[in-house]
């Protein structure tokens, strides 16, 4: 399989194989019955919690809501074991208000950029609003790509301008959010998973969702990624990091996720800086699990900072 | 840190890009603790009692997983089998006679008790086969309860069966049945024949006759009219008394095709009614164009499913050459996860090996293998210290003339082979005397209907594999023996047509 | 002075072609009256041996018809039979005597005409009640289909010498297996005459093969020939238990109708279940998904 730009002679099937929707689902419902206890979940669980981008991406948001979240991302509870998460993801426009709380941290300031989440400005807008980001601070970047040029069958324009996004980046990380519920099938995902592959660099990242959509981040379009990363890295030996974003809310899941990390990329993308998961109820959840785990009993919700159930 | 896009990257392929499948993150052990509810003995179920073998002699049932007596098994005798048989056919006259709608009531019955008692017969079943406590929780006993209902709404619509034909019950069926699907195959053998108004005498696998003899605790607490089912347990014996019994209007049997040969001679002349599901060497094909990780996953599933004592696993996979390169170290890499160890623990994807003898075949073979030049994988896993235990085994290099392509292994081993064309991949996969399964992967439709017309097998699995329906017939070709089981056309032989 | 007619040498159809045996030997067919009719070729496990080799290479080609097609043959042959009814029933009357004889035999070939007009017409639709969509409890679209078994092996009975053959040929044809059939040995002129009308009646060569001969001989080979993939046999109980045991080698599919059972007249000699005896059930899987 060729993973290079998207001039290949071949069809895009050929080259890089269908996916059959009902196997994926079935290899990651096996997943779900992995049984993770004891020692295991706790590291699961810890090992979650330092890969969430804790995220908030809502009109109503203000610098202190912002500092808030910056607060729980460095410290999301009290004792020394638990780890700081891997990064707040918020607007361009309070990224200067995160980077003043995270500076010197290794929390780091992501912002959704490039007309998030539909992406449907002119391209010179895009490219401006992620320069301005970076030069804000942003050390990472979660981009959309152009579901509308892609389903409208022009890939090559897809593949431009992450390129072109990939330049306006400089040093910050990009994340290529395919919007995996408007590709729709398991074959259009893979396939621009691969479009993104080819142009990005090692340690950029390819993202499920924007969370704005009605389907977001599944067990198996996380396989479907999954299984892309490691045929790229296989064929080109260029690692890239992946993060499901949306719809993951419980410990549970999460840790379903990693089992599905583990087993189809191995050891090396158990980190945060090759997996990621875009959440902000997970967190909560991960630390009650925590909690649990270290004290035997199961915990209310309002012991956890910033949680949202309070009933 | 930036590197143009355009930049043609280095190929790095093979050991820079290999992937690690460490310990970074072990799951911890996961038991299943539910209570299985063994009894240290097990008696013969004859007339709706359980009885002690005349003979007064019992066997031992084996944890495969630990080598240590489960249970102390009644072994029947040729009086005992007779005692069944007569039972039997005293039961039968009410039986068939019964309205359909009361016999699909029991049945509806038996499937309920079954289901609301899965997880304790799901544990036995483990521990009395070795098989992984996810494999008996999620597909055996789930499949076996499935069984019993679709084959209780049969039981008044017989007319509806074969067109045409009036339908009758044959009279009392004498069952045999084989260790690597202890319940379910108890279920496949049963549910069709009582639904049909038959009685029956069953005998379970020497090394796997627990659940049988709880299933009967089921067949006592949904009322069952005694003599409708009887089960008989022993050895080869006992299962010839049982298909040479005078009173048997027809037998079934699941086992080795050694076996079911064995049985055709034995009834040679008789005219009596037989189906046979036996032996398979199934291939299972993998084509350029096919969905790969998906491929693979039905790979490790075809073959590596119940340890690999499945008849119908893919145990030749065919794949086309074009692609080899692109499967076998993505196989390796699956294969690398695939936990081997204690049956119960629900993690444990490759359970044990049914028998000491089983375990000495499989190995038998694969040292043949090894020695025939074939080149065996097997990933680093540890298994336990006690128990019958073998890691998951692929060759590769393999021919059409190796022995591990042509005989059944029956075990979790995988030969791989590969074809140039489609009718390469064709010729391949009939050339075996057997036609219980094959599996086909491609994207393209044409293609799976052109193979699934020319696989001289019984069940087709295209883009998919080891499924199983009550409602799909399944069954051999050739010396995977005749007769189907599941279905309409599964009910057929269950039944005097005309 | 009247003229001298010239006595047609029977021969049997194998492969298409018209054959005697390859051993060379023959056995006479004497009339009811005891008159030599005619030298029957006494074919041997050889001439078995090549007329299955011949139906396995007509196999594939006979199967991959369309079922149309096949029903038009079927119907062509009873068209063929139609034309030839003097000469068949003369046939069958060389071992039967006196006028209800005659009748008998005149009834027989009408009957064996009926009986392949009723297959001509299930070609295609058999497929309809024996195969189904199963309703499985998943993703999945999960259908049966039938397929015929391959070579099929009959051993026709010795009475009703053309439609006990007959009725045991065109179910197994049908379906698009092609057979090797052992014809009566008590008057096998018939299956003579029957192989004639088979090759002007557009069956493929090696669809149907005819062999006459002793049960004696050739049954012990039907039993065990492992490319037979199964037999149906109107025989005796040894014959029976030499086939059971012949079967078993090779887990053939075997179905015995003891002689003298089966009334091949009555119309549950034909149907559906006599086409179903001789397919093989077949189920695919495929995944539904996008």
């Amino acid at each position: 399989m060729n993973a290079a730009r998207h001039s290949t002679g071949l069809g895009w099937r050929q080259a890089f194989g269908p996916v059959d929707a009902v196997g994926v689902e079935e290899r990651v419902a096996k997943y779900t019955t992995r049984s993770i206890k004891k020692a295991s979940k706790l590291w699961g669980l810890r090992c979650a919690v330092s890969m969430v981008d804790l995220t908030t991406l809502e009109g109503k948001d203000t610098p202190g809501k912002v500092a808030s979240l910056c607060r729980k991302a460095l410290r999301p509870h009290e004792g020394e074991d638990i780890p700081p998460v891997a990064a707040v993801c918020v607007y361009p426009a309070m990224v200067r208000h995160a980077r003043r709380h995270v500076r010197g941290t290794s929390v780091k300031v992501a912002s959704v950029a490039t007309a998030f989440p539909s992406g449907q400005a002119p391209l010179r807008t895009r490219l401006a609003e992620v320069k301005a980001a970076v030069g804000d601070g942003a050390d990472e970047i979660d981009m959309v790509i152009n579901r509308g040029a892609f389903l409208a069958g022009e890939f090559g324009r897809v593949q431009d301008e992450i390129a072109q996004v990939v330049a306006a980046c400089g040093p910050a990380t990009l994340k290529v959010i395919l919007e995996v519920s408007e590709l729709e099938t398991y074959d259009a995902i893979r396939h621009a998973s691969f479009l993104a592959m080819a142009v990005i660099r090692p340690g950029d990242f390819i993202k499920t969702s924007t969370g704005k959509t009605g389907l977001n981040a599944t067990l198996a379009n996380n396989q479907v990624m999954l299984d892309a990363i490691r045929d790229h890295y296989l064929e080109t030996g260029v690692a890239i990091g992946m993060k499901p974003a949306g719809g993951i809310r419980t410990a549970k899941q999460a840790l379903q996720f990693l089992v599905a990390v583990k087993e189809t990329l191995g050891d090396a993308w158990l980190t945060n800086t090759r997996y990621r998961f875009g959440a902000s109820a997970l967190l909560n959840d991960l630390l009650r699990q925590i909690e649990k785990e270290r004290q035997g009993c199961y915990q209310a919700p309002w012991n956890f900072s910033d949680a949202t159930e309070a009933y | 840190m930036t590197r143009p896009a355009e930049t043609p990257r280095a190929r790095t392929r093979g050991s820079a890009a290999a992937l690690v499948f460490g310990d970074l993150w072990e799951y911890d052990p996961a038991p299943e603790t539910a209570d299985p509810r063994l009894q240290e003995q097990y008696e013969l179920f004859i007339n709706g009692r359980f009885i002690a073998p005349r003979g007064g002699r019992y066997f031992d049932s084996i944890n495969p997983a630990t080598g240590r007596r489960l249970a102390r098994i009644a072994l029947a005798g040729k009086p005992d089998v007779d005692a069944a048989y007569r039972a039997a056919a005293r039961a039968f006259p009410a039986w068939s006679r019964l309205p359909g709608r009361d016999r699909a009531k029991y049945l509806f019955r038996i499937a309920r008790l079954l289901q609301d008692r899965a997880r304790e017969f799901a544990v036995a079943e483990t521990m009395d086969g070795g098989k992984p406590i996810r494999e008996s929780r999620d597909f055996d006993l789930p499949m076996a309860a499935a069984h019993f209902f679709y084959h209780a709404g049969w039981a008044d619509k017989l007319e509806y069966i074969v067109p045409g034909g009036r339908a009758r019950p044959l009279g009392v069926v004498g069952q045999v049945i084989p260790w690597n699907f202890p319940l379910l195959m108890l279920a496949w053998k049963l549910a069709p024949a009582l639904a049909m108004g038959n009685c029956v005498v069953l005998k379970p696998a020497e090394t796997t006759s627990v659940t049988c003899l709880k299933f009967a605790e089921i067949l006592r607490d949904a009322g069952l009219p005694p003599g409708v089912v009887n089960f008989v347990t022993g050895a080869g014996g006992v299962g010839a008394a049982v298909i040479a019994h005078p009173l048997a209007a027809k037998v079934a049997f699941t086992g080795s095709t050694e076996v079911g040969k064995a049985i055709m001679r034995q009834l040679a002349g008789t005219g009596k009614r037989m189906t046979l599901e036996l032996g398979g060497k199934a291939a299972n094909i993998i084509f350029d164009d096919a969905p790969l990780d998906q491929a693979v996953e039905g790979i490790v599933n075809g073959i590596f499913f119940n340890q690999g004592h499945v008849c119908c696993a893919g145990s030749r996979l065919l794949v086309q050459e074009s692609v080899a390169e692109r499967v076998i170290p993505r196989l390796k890499f699956r294969l690398r996860h695939l936990r081997v160890g204690d049956p119960l623990d629900k993690n444990t994807d490759i359970g044990a090996i049914n028998s000491k003898a089983q375990l000495a075949r499989i190995r038998g073979l694969v040292a043949a293998g090894v020695r025939e030049g074939a080149d065996c994988y097997q990933p680093a896993c540890r298994l336990p210290d006690q128990g019958y235990f073998i890691r998951p085994t692929l060759f590769t290099g393999v021919t059409q003339s190796h022995r591990i392509a042509r005989e059944e292994i029956f075990g979790p081993v995988l030969s791989v082979l590969t074809f140039r064309t489609v009718e390469e991949a064709v010729e391949k996969a009939n050339n075996t005397p057997y036609g219980l399964s094959a599996g086909v992967w491609t994207d393209k439709g044409s293609r799976i209907l052109k193979l699934s017309t020319e696989l001289k097998a019984g069940v087709v699995w295209a883009n998919t594999y080891n499924k199983f329906d009550p409602a799909s017939p399944f069954g051999g070709y050739k010396e995977s023996g005749f007769g189907r089981e599941g279905g309409r056309q599964g009910l057929q032989d269950y039944l005097q047509i005309g | 002075m009247p003229r001298l007619p010239i006595i047609k040498t029977p021969k049997v159809l194998v492969g298409g072609a018209f054959i005697r045996s390859e051993s060379g030997r023959v056995f006479p067919l004497r009339s009811g009256a005891g008159a030599a009719v005619a030298n029957i070729p006494q074919c041997t496990r050889k001439d078995l041996r090549n007329a299955v080799e011949l139906a396995a290479k007509a196999g594939p080609g006979w199967a991959r018809r369309t079922p149309y097609n096949r029903g038009q043959i079927l119907y062509r042959i009873g068209e063929m039979l139609e034309s030839r009814v003097a000469e068949m029933t003369d046939a069958l009357c060389w071992t039967r005597r006196g006028s209800a004889g005659r009748a008998a035999a005149a009834q027989e070939v009408s009957q064996t005409i009926d009986r392949l007009v009723h297959y001509a017409g299930w070609a295609d639709k058999y497929e309809q009640l024996l195969g189904s969509v199963n309703p499985v409890a998943g993703p999945f679209f999960n259908f049966t289909v039938t397929e015929p078994m391959g070579v099929v092996g009959l051993i026709a009975p010795a009475e009703a010498q053309l439609l006990g053959l007959v009725s045991l040929i065109a179910p197994a044809v049908v379906s698009g297996n092609t057979v090797v059939a052992l014809a009566s040995e008590q008057n096998p002129y018939p299956a003579i005459v029957l192989g004639e009308l088979l090759a002007t009646s557009d069956v493929p060569g090696g669809v149907v093969n005819l062999l006459t001969g002793f049960q004696r001989e050739l049954v012990p080979s039907f039993a065990t020939h492992a490319h037979l993939r199964a037999i149906t046999a109107v025989v005796g109980p040894d014959h029976a238990r030499t086939l059971g045991l012949g079967a078993a080698e090779s887990v053939k599919r075997l179905k015995v109708l003891p002689a003298g059972d089966v009334d091949f007249g009555d119309n549950a000699a034909q149907g559906l279940s006599w086409i179903r005896a001789l397919v093989e059930c077949k189920t695919t899987w495929h995944p539904i998904g996008a």
